[in-house]
């Protein structure tokens, strides 16, 4: 019984409780005239929640965990056959496609149970050829055995998983449908319920950021078994081969992020602050109402847009005016790929951030303070240097952090503009790479999952993440703060 | 003391600032509407009438204050001393040295006392140096009544005093760049009796050296500090003269009833 | 008072200045009024500046971008020969299944010699030389309508073929004579061919379905790519981010705006949502690999994973969005129905989430763009451009096949080698930014149409 059929049937037994439920508390209403607690409808929707929740959750659950149950179970057989350097992942798989070949195989007829379960090894691949299914490698006797042991297991399973659900549905009907009398307080039930979904809704914020947390320190920790930590954080070279021997020191890629950032944030501020503050304090109503959306569509485009902006047509441009033979005759640029082009456009792609945030905290400063400053005769500019701007620094300046933090942790501009080489240069208009363009140059090639070459980017990514959270924390903090100050 | 003080009332003092023919208008709302006043120097004037009515509107007519207000178009004369302040060449930033201003809710800047004060000297260049800015800074601290509760902490921030020291602060931040008119509109409304108290004294105090023109929602106040009142009606300037007269023997129908509280 | 100096004994100050003072703006206010206007130019040029950033890179779109959505196309007669497609000459489909693309190459070679005579232009290249003219796909065209209409076999049918994308190019001014001294894939000589055949009508640009509804194409064939196929990947993304997020986003801003209790626990719920808006997209991407595809063995690259992971990366700008819209509602509303005798619940899933729908709705649609235009934790897992060749059939498949996504298909075609591939790249931005504009264009008009002041 595939999952989707068994839950179809839990809503089919859902529904029916309900039915159930429903006219038994009418019934009963009537033969001992009493009014019921609830509406009628809140008693079938007790035995319906009853009936499919519990049984919906558990098949969610035994979905997951099946798979993972089989794959530890079957792992022994392939287990004294595999070498020094064999990949498990990988040899799963085969014994995976193997078994589902010949479950399909059954299936259409091609085989009988009985042939796929005696076929001999080296007859399989054929067979499975003859099915559609490629398999790398000729199927070796432990290989074959896993695989019918995968497919007996796995048959076991969702056996027992069709009776299981469904019985748990057919339980949670009849308690629903028994419950359904005058007195029961059906609604204060059904509401519950929908109070623990609505709970556990929220409960997954959390879920996701336990999720993070644990997918980066598991490999990290991995990473660290196969690669020093000291040379990682304090190495000064990165240069990764998957033959082995690799340098990979986070410094140069820290270095580029650090400077992309900055770059960014030195295009961004001053732009994103001024117009915010020629926004707030002295664009007409009209000027506001176009030029706002306007800035903001900057903030609406994707970053694959900016990156491809940056590769090809702000890095041309830029190495035109610094490049060698550039009509600067300055020479100091290879390519178009570099640090000022990365930063450049993601300075433009952060001004509308940074104008927005800063728009939002100008107009939190009371309006009492600009009248108290104009009503000394003071000029509009020294009431938004001497007061406005002051009272909105802590705001300011947590507005900045976020940007800082979205620079780092930005990707596809740096992964498209800056170039690929990790180097520790002062140079602006040199190639420079970042930790995210790593992380995914790392996990997007060929790499075996557990090679510290791959595993570098879950480093990289913990060090990335810790960093922006810290930013965000506390420019959180900051702008919570500040928002509380004027409310 | 009011009757005293209504009894030698300042009729021997000049005429600070004229309006004739003023009018306001906010977009469609004609919220001033040909409004005639003479404002006599050193004197407290006090407008008063129902919420709504244009005092406060008029009150920022007189330091151009409704210039900041996007859609306020003011037309007639407004003179202080005998110069238009509505006239092409006047700096409305020149303008508003000469007429202070002191807002309904105290609102000190997030800045020290002392920087407080020292605001509106600094960017007037009043001071030519650190002791001549400290000596405005107490000399305006004296007159705003505040010096000897601040005098040990003047950096200390000035949105850490009460209400009342905060009203006083702002008194004194206004006066320390020397003006000669100070517009309060309902300088106390903000604050409980006690602070009141205090500030009213204040105000018959600086009497004496400006020409200080108050709104109040209080009729009490207005006969207590002022010495003359002007009383707004919808837009219109319904009566004006001597205070006590106003409070005791009106002209107006419309003054008798807000001042009997059948309108308002 | 009295021991300041100036006032001394006397109360009153020296007279004022009187008269005109007012009149005549002094030099410090001019120097500040001078200043005033200089700081109020930077606002201005601030804001120019970003304008500027905002045209250009929509200049730069639109320029580099529109020339995707025309193609040129070479009209050729072509003699399809029964002895070299159909040896028996009994019209068995299987038979003629057999014939690989190759045995189709000498027929148009053979109709591009036909051609070169016809239109008699004077050329030295070989007839093996002419087929640069046409895409490396031209063969597998015309086999394809053979094996579709075996009865055109024996005949000289005249089809229309792709050229290749230097012809393209250098129609469309992207090549240029000059530029192909380095490149062996097409010669000059080529090009006066063009010329000649464009001038008779047989060389001609024409709108480019297969652009917006054709599938990737490999490195070596530009002119065949399209971003259909990722453009299906992304909907069946989108729809998986719109069904989890949806429901999640309005349950977990219920809860927090309407029932979560002042305690520890909501504390820790609000502050790691206000975090998770500002996690890096990529850490979400090793999220997905980690949890999704190594602990879970879900399908790699498939569109059901990379909308699980755009939907956890979504969720909490959702959240936001819907808390604001629940928040708007005023409590009155809650009172009256709390007052004529309904539940907490009633009062919630009856009065106030219907008042506040469009705003949510508003604020979903809004997160949907966002997740449609994020790249890189797609890259992480798998969803990269150029396993975007086949179209999905069914739509189970379209959740579980392996595909790509539309920003995804553009990171790709950046990356190659060809600049051919770059103009399908920013053909492709046009694409994605159309459907973002629709988005936020229905965002609006809900705004709009809903707007409500309490």
């Amino acid at each position: 019984m595939t999952p989707s059929w068994i839950a179809l049937i839990v809503l089919a037994i859902a529904a029916a409780g309900f039915v159930l439920a429903r006219a038994r508390a009418q019934a009963a209403a009537r033969r001992e005239a009493r009014r019921l607690h609830s509406l009628p409808n809140y008693y079938g929707w007790t035995a319906a929640i009853y009936a499919a929740g519990p049984a919906l959750l558990l098949l969610a659950i035994w979905l997951v965990a099946q798979p993972i149950a089989t794959r530890s179970l079957t792992w022994p057989v392939l287990a004294a056959e595999a070498g020094e350097n064999a990949v498990p992942s990988l040899m799963m798989a085969d014994v995976q496609r193997l078994a589902s070949g010949l479950d399909a195989a059954v299936a259409t007829g091609r085989l009988t149970a009985e042939e796929a379960r005696a076929l001999p090894p080296e007859e399989l691949r054929a067979a499975m050829a003859a099915q559609g299914v490629a398999l790398g490698s000729e199927v070796t006797p432990a290989t074959r055995d896993a695989a019918l042991r995968w497919r007996r297991l796995s048959g076991t399973g969702d056996l027992l998983r069709g009776i299981v659900v469904i019985g748990l549905a057919l339980a949670g009907a009849a308690w629903g449908v028994s419950r359904a009398k005058p007195d029961f307080r059906a609604r204060n039930a059904v509401e519950q319920a929908m109070r623990g979904v609505l709970v556990s809704a929220a409960l997954l914020a959390i879920l996701t950021t336990v999720g993070i947390v644990l997918a980066l320190i598991f490999n990290t920790i991995e990473f660290f078994r196969l690669y020093p930590a000291a040379e990682f954080f304090f190495g000064t070279t990165w240069s990764p081969s998957f033959g082995g021997g690799s340098e990979l020191g986070i410094l140069p890629l820290l270095w580029g992020t650090l400077y992309i950032s900055i770059i960014a944030l030195l295009v961004a501020v001053p732009i994103g602050l001024f117009a915010a503050i020629y926004l707030a304090e002295y664009a007409h109503r009209n000027v506001r109402s176009w030029a706002k959306p306007m800035l903001e569509m900057l903030a609406g485009i994707p970053t694959i847009v900016y990156g491809l902006f940056a590769l090809l047509t702000v890095g041309p441009l830029l190495v035109e005016a610094f490049g060698r033979g550039g009509y600067l005759g300055l020479g100091w640029m290879q390519g178009g790929t570099a640090v000022m082009t990365a930063g450049l456009v993601m300075g433009i792609m952060l001004i509308p951030f940074v104008s927005s945030l800063s728009d939002d905290i100008i107009n939190a400063v009371p309006q009492s303070l600009r009248d108290g400053s104009l009503g000394l005769g003071a000029t509009r500019s020294e009431t938004i240097r001497q007061v406005v701007l002051p009272a909105a620094l802590p705001g300011i300046v947590g507005a900045v952090l976020l940007a800082a933090s979205r620079a780092i942790g930005e990707t596809m501009i740096v992964v498209l503009g800056a170039g690929a080489a990790a180097r520790l240069s002062m140079n602006p208009f040199d190639a420079m790479t970042t930790v995210t363009a790593k992380i995914v140059s790392q996990l997007t090639g060929d790499a075996d999952f557990s090679s510290p070459e791959a595993l570098v980017a879950f480093a990289l990514g913990m060090t990335l993440f810790v960093i922006t959270l810290a930013l965000n924390v506390v420019a959180l903090w900051i702008v919570r703060r500040y928002r509380e100050q004027y409310e | 003391m009011n009757d005293m003080r209504t009894m030698d009332n300042t009729v021997l003092n000049e005429t600070k600032i004229t309006a004739r023919d003023v009018n306001v208008h906010y977009g469609t709302t004609h919220a001033i509407k040909g409004v005639d006043v003479d404002i006599a120097d050193r004197t407290v004037t006090a407008f008063i009438g129902p919420s709504g009515c244009g005092k406060s509107t008029f009150l920022r007519c007189l330091n151009r204050m409704n210039d900041t207000i996007p859609g306020a178009v003011v037309t007639g004369e407004i003179k202080i001393d005998e110069a238009d302040i509505y006239d092409s060449r006047v700096d409305p930033v020149q303008l508003r040295a000469k007429v202070g201003m002191v807002f309904q809710k105290p609102n000190p800047f997030p800045k020290s006392i002392y920087d407080n004060v020292a605001y509106g000297p600094k960017i007037h260049g009043l001071a030519k140096n650190k002791t001549e800015l400290d000596e405005i800074v107490e000399k305006a601290l004296r007159r705003g009544a505040i010096w000897d509760e601040v005098k040990d902490r003047l950096h200390a921030p000035g949105t850490g005093l009460s209400g009342g020291q905060q009203q006083r602060l702002c008194i004194a931040r206004a006066v320390a760049t020397e003006p000669e008119i100070l517009l309060m509109d309902e300088p106390c409304s903000a604050l409980d009796p006690i602070a009141t108290a205090q500030v009213e004294e204040l105000i018959d105090e600086l009497r004496q050296n400006f020409s200080v023109v108050i709104v109040t929602h209080s009729m009490q106040q207005a006969a207590r500090v002022s010495q003359r009142t002007a009383f707004f009606h919808l837009g219109n300037l319904v009566e004006y003269g001597e205070t006590g007269k106003i409070f005791t023997n009106p002209e107006d129908s419309r003054t008798e009833s807000y001042i009997s509280g059948r309108i308002g | 008072m009295t021991d300041i100096p100036q006032s001394g004994a006397t109360p009153v100050e020296p007279p004022a200045p009187k008269g005109d003072s007012l009149l005549v703006t002094d030099a410090r206010t001019k120097r500040r009024n001078r200043a005033e206007r200089r700081f109020k130019a930077y606002g201005i040029a601030a804001l120019g500046v970003g304008m500027a950033f905002l045209v250009a890179l929509l200049w730069a779109i639109l320029s580099n971008g529109l020339t995707a959505f025309t193609q040129s196309y070479v009209q050729l007669d072509v003699p399809l020969l029964e002895e070299k497609l159909d040896k028996d000459g009994d019209r068995d489909p299987a038979k003629i299944a057999k014939v690989s693309t190759f045995g189709y190459a000498p027929l148009i070679e053979a109709g591009l010699v036909d051609l070169v005579e016809k239109t008699g232009v004077e050329t030295e290249l070989e007839p093996k030389a002419l087929t640069k003219i046409l895409s490396s796909s031209a063969a597998a065209q015309l086999r394809d309508r053979v094996l579709a209409n075996p009865e055109l076999i024996g005949q000289t049918v005249s089809v229309e073929l792709l050229a290749s994308s230097r012809v393209d190019g250098y129609l469309k001014g992207r090549v240029s004579r000059a530029s192909l001294a380095r490149d062996k894939n097409l010669d000059a000589e080529h090009l006066d061919l063009i010329d000649a055949w464009r001038d008779a009508g047989l060389v001609e640009k024409r709108f480019n379905w297969d652009f917006i509804t054709g599938a990737d194409a490999s490195d070596s064939r530009p002119e065949q790519a399209g971003i259909g196929v990722a453009m299906l990947g992304s909907l069946f993304m989108m729809l998986v981010v719109l069904i989890l997020s949806l429901p999640i986003g309005v349950a977990a801003s219920i809860y927090l705006e309407e029932f979560a209790p002042q305690n520890r626990l909501t504390d820790i719920i609000e502050v790691n949502i206000s975090n998770l808006a500002a996690v890096p997209s990529i850490v979400f991407g090793i999220l997905g690999l980690a949890v999704f595809i190594q602990f879970m063995h879900l399908p790699q690259s498939a569109p059901l994973v990379g909308g699980l992971v755009l939907t956890l990366m979504t969720l909490p700008t959702i959240i936001i969005s819907t808390r604001a819209s629940l928040k708007s509602v005023p409590p009155s509303i809650r009172n009256a129905a709390l007052g004529v005798g309904a539940s907490k619940m009633q009062a919630v899933t009856h009065h106030v989430l219907p008042l506040a729908m469009p705003g949510i709705l508003t604020g979903t649609i809004l997160g949907l763009a966002q997740a449609l235009g994020e790249t890189a934790p797609l890259l992480l897992i798998g969803m990269v451009g150029y396993i975007a060749t086949n179209y999905p059939d069914g739509v189970a498949e379209g959740f579980l096949a392996p595909n790509s996504a539309m920003p995804a298909q553009i990171y790709e075609w950046a990356k190659r080698a060809d600049p051919a591939f770059y103009e399908r790249a920013w053909g492709g931005i046009i694409v994605l930014l159309v459907f973002l504009l629709a988005m936020n264009l229905i965002a609006v008009l809900l705004r709009r149409r809903f707007e409500r002041r309490w």
